[in-house]
């Protein structure tokens, strides 16, 4: 393939890697947003989602359809229900302090992934994508008979893989009809911006704790069934969306959800390139390095305004 | 007369730690060997994380910088034992310096996280440069190399005494400094940061100091474990190797001389049991955690000084 | 510079997003005598003692200690240089005892040599009348003896210039009074600045009153002056019952 078709080739799977970034990234920045604190074990909560969408999708008989859709629904729900009973046995009793809730999460994490491993095992496990049809795809050309479309051999991407763009985008847009258009959102904002003048105003910011890390985890989960067709479900398989979401919501600005979109779409894409272009282990290195020295120089993020 | 008190207990644990060569069976003074060198990593941990209240989860790079430095340097640089430990002491001291002028600019989570992630780009360069790291996989050190001046390393006394007079030096070097000025000085950091500023302490040049001892003894430890035990490996530069002091310190009792080696016994014989009976052996290290942000934030040394003993150093 | 000042400032200003917290404040404070800063709330006293000791950067203007000119040196080099600076709000090491709090503040100049040391914090303790709480956690004090032992900090540190940040608020009666008979005695060996609403204090203690009001300085003097100047009265005696 020439250069052309590769960086297209390259971008829509960057597409991809942003579409499940940015499901994660936004979980991890909600909680951050609403609640103060840094949740270590998100990128666990993403495993269990996968882990989870293997196990409904082996359950459920017939047409690999019905077993996706059922997972699609069952799964963000329960992975949600276990955060918030993390929430309410362990944040909620340590007071969300921020340090502690720092350790108390690198306990949840490894609890998390051991006890997968002791009862799912270490092996790797496929989920059937619902529909894989594979679309060739054009490319332009100016040769020798002047104007011309051609089709490079390779040059091809999945009908799943589109859906996992059109889902996301979706999601995003109701997370901020939500966020924006109902009670819900509104409370959440409330405590958002003053814990205590809420609580005072009534507001169960116990309860909304609990929700909005709820919320966080199911949208983590909600990604990782979205990835299980392309990817397979791993106990191990936590760590990289973590280190991603991280460095996502940093170059955003903690909290800012905008700025977690931009940040995500930066970083899935120029993952997505660099990692065809160039060895993995290197853009790896380059971009830990860099989100590092960007919360050293600019802690508010690349896109974040400074606090006053 | 506490301070007479601190010195017996000091001299006690030391004792103790002696006559086990002489008591436990082979299985547990090879335990123990180990046990000692990691207690230096967290005792080094714990002059940032307990005295200074600095959170690093990065610490793995420093305890892989000595090790690695020590590693390399003989490997590929075929020096003998003495000059390979120091280049790779400095070189944590180094990576320390350089990691703290930087990390130490933000404050809180970020600190924590920028920590994160600089341990995490060191273990990517490991893995990068696999070509002479062997990256994963890791190397071994000769059996034949590890020796100083004639006398063999790597027998089981050699190991148990190497072990136990490194740890000596790093725990007695510890408990003084912390009842020194300077010890002092970082715990007035650790009470009240903008009072100890606001009494003319240079609070940001004191966290660097902190941070630079704490990297040298995580390097001495890293530099002690290759050189006992013969390997060297990237799994030591990983995250968990960066957690697990924290564990350590939290469980023994953070800020407090003995709890770093109480924790690494605990836990030790903890993960030592259950990875009999699961692979799943970390999960007891995740349960240790929650339990104790729970139930017991200040450790069992820690508890114990609330309770019982306030004199404890 | 002959009769040099021991801190003078020159057009202080702190503007905190448009609002001007301290404007072009022109500022000399005497030697060896004790200066009351007072104005109603919201005046810029904070500020302008945040400025002077560091904590606070200046938006502009300079601010300078026995003649040098301190404006770009940090907190930290500014106490080396001889201030001492109490919170308005206590501000200790609650997990230490008394006794190694005031170790301390007094072992930046004196940790060298652990037998002056060690006598200049029992000094301390005694004078202050904290001696036999010197093994208390300092968490466990009542507030007053708090808000006591913080001034015991500032003390062992020897200042030059004391800066203190309203250190009766939240005092009952008594411990006022005795407050204020610790001040006259510190008052023979430094030069005080201090931050006072408590109008009572300022006529048992202070030399020199100097006004702030709405960011400005109004009107400097002893306190029969201040107390007879009608901007003064206009601006903040009128506008409080507590004088």
């Amino acid at each position: 393939m020439d250069f052309g078709p590769h960086l297209m080739l390259a971008s829509l799977e960057g597409a991809v890697i942003s579409a499940i970034l940015v499901l994660t990234a936004m979980g991890l920045s909600i909680v951050f947003g609403v609640m103060r604190v840094v949740n270590v074990a998100h990128g666990e909560f993403f495993m269990l989602g996968a882990v989870f969408a293997w196990a409904v999708t082996t359950m459920i008989s017939g047409h690999a359809a019905l077993g996706f859709v059922a997972a699609l629904i069952i799964v963000p729900v329960l992975v949600g229900a276990i955060a918030a009973g993390v929430d309410q046995l362990i944040l909620k009793r340590i007071d969300y302090d921020v340090d502690r809730t720092i350790v108390a999460t690198i306990g949840v994490l490894y609890i998390v992934q051991q006890s997968t491993l002791m009862l799912y095992g270490p092996e790797a496990r496929p989920v059937e994508p619902p529909f894989n049809l594979r679309l060739a795809l054009p490319w332009f050309e100016f040769g020798e008979n002047g104007f011309q479309m051609i089709w490079p051999w390779g040059l091809s991407v999945t009908t799943y893989k589109l859906f996992v763009i059109g889902a996301a985008i979706v999601v995003l847009g109701a997370l901020w009809l939500v966020l924006t258009r109902t009670k819900i959102g509104l409370v959440m904002r409330a405590t958002q911006q003053d814990r205590d003048m809420a609580q005072a105003f009534g507001v169960p910011v116990g309860q909304v704790y609990s929700l909005v890390f709820g919320l966080g985890a199911g949208l983590a989960a909600l990604g990782a069934v979205l990835v299980v067709p392309i990817q397979q479900a791993h106990y191990l398989m936590g760590g990289d969306p973590l280190l991603l979401a991280f460095i996502v919501v940093i170059i955003g600005g903690l909290g800012s959800l905008p700025g977690t979109v931009i940040a995500a779409l930066l970083i899935g894409m120029s993952d997505g390139i660099i990692s065809v272009f160039f060895s993995p282990t290197l853009a790896k290195i380059i971009a830990t390095f860099l989100v590092a020295m960007v919360l050293v120089f600019r802690p508010q993020g690349l896109m974040g305004r400074v606090a006053a | 007369m506490d301070w007479t008190k601190s010195n017996a207990l000091h001299i006690g644990t030391l004792v103790v730690l002696f006559a086990l060569f002489f008591i436990l069976p082979a299985y547990h003074v090879g335990a123990f060997s180990r046990i000692m060198v990691l207690a230096i990593y967290a005792i080094g941990f714990n002059l940032l994380f307990g005295y200074t209240g600095l959170l690093s989860l990065g610490h793995a790079m420093f305890f892989a910088a000595g090790m690695y430095g020590f590693g390399l340097s003989m490997n590929l640089g075929g020096l003998s034992v003495l000059p390979a430990f120091l280049i790779g002491v400095g070189a944590a001291g180094l990576l320390a310096l350089g990691a703290g002028y930087l990390a130490l600019r933000t404050i809180g989570v970020a600190f924590m996280i920028v920590t994160l992630m600089f341990a995490q780009t060191f273990y990517l360069v490991i893995l990068y440069y696999g070509e002479y790291t062997r990256g994963d996989e890791g190397f071994i050190i000769q059996q034949t190399q590890r020796q100083i001046a004639g006398i063999d390393l790597t027998t089981e006394t050699a190991r148990y005494f190497t072990a136990f007079i490194l740890f000596a030096v790093c725990f007695l070097a510890m408990a003084r400094l912390v009842q020194r000025p300077f010890g002092k000085r970082l715990i007035a950091i650790r009470e009240n940061e903008e009072r100890a500023r606001m009494l003319g302490y240079d609070v940001a040049r004191l966290k660097l100091a902190a941070l630079v001892v704490s990297g040298l003894f995580s390097g001495v430890a890293g530099a002690a474990y290759a050189l006992l035990f013969g390997y060297v490996g990237a799994s030591f530069a990983s995250v968990q190797y960066s957690i697990f002091p924290l564990l350590w310190v939290l469980l023994g009792g953070a800020g407090t001389t003995v709890g770093p080696l109480i924790g690494v016994i605990f836990m030790f014989y903890l993960i030592d049991i259950s990875s009999g009976v699961t692979n799943a052996y970390m999960l007891v290290a995740g349960l240790a955690l929650v339990l104790l942000t729970l139930f017991a934030p200040q450790g069992l040394a820690g508890t114990l000084r609330k309770r019982a003993l306030p004199w404890l150093p | 510079m002959a009769a040099m000042n021991i801190l003078e400032t020159k057009g202080l200003t702190k503007i905190y997003g448009g609002l001007q917290a301290n404007t072009d404040i022109d500022f000399t404070l005497q030697r060896n005598a004790i200066t009351a800063l007072i104005g109603p709330n919201g005046a810029g006293k904070s500020t302008f003692v945040g400025m002077v000791s560091g904590r606070t950067t200046p938006t502009r203007g300079k601010v300078f200690f026995e003649g040098q000119d301190i404006s770009t040196l940090p907190a930290h080099k500014r106490m080396q240089l001889g201030m001492a600076y109490t919170f308005q709000i206590t501000s200790i090491f609650p997990g230490l005892t008394v006794e190694d709090n005031v170790a301390l503040a007094a072992g930046r100049k004196l940790a060298h040599d652990k037998a002056a040391h060690a006598a200049k914090t029992a000094a301390v303790l005694e004078k202050i009348g904290l001696a036999e709480r010197a093994d208390q956690t300092a968490a466990d004090l009542s507030y007053g003896h708090q808000r006591v032992l913080e001034i015991a900090m500032g003390l062992a540190q020897d200042p030059k210039l004391f800066i203190l940040d309203e250190p009766t608020q939240g005092l009952a009666e008594g411990e006022v009074d005795a407050f204020v008979t610790l001040m006259r005695s510190m008052a023979e060996e430094t030069t005080i600045l201090l931050i006072e609403h408590n109008m009572r204090v300022v006529t048992d203690t202070a030399d020199h009153v100097t006004v702030l009001d709405q960011g400005r300085l109004l009107a400097s003097g002893s306190f029969e002056e201040i107390h007879a100047d009608p901007a003064v009265q206009a601006a903040y005696l009128g506008t409080t019952a507590d004088v």
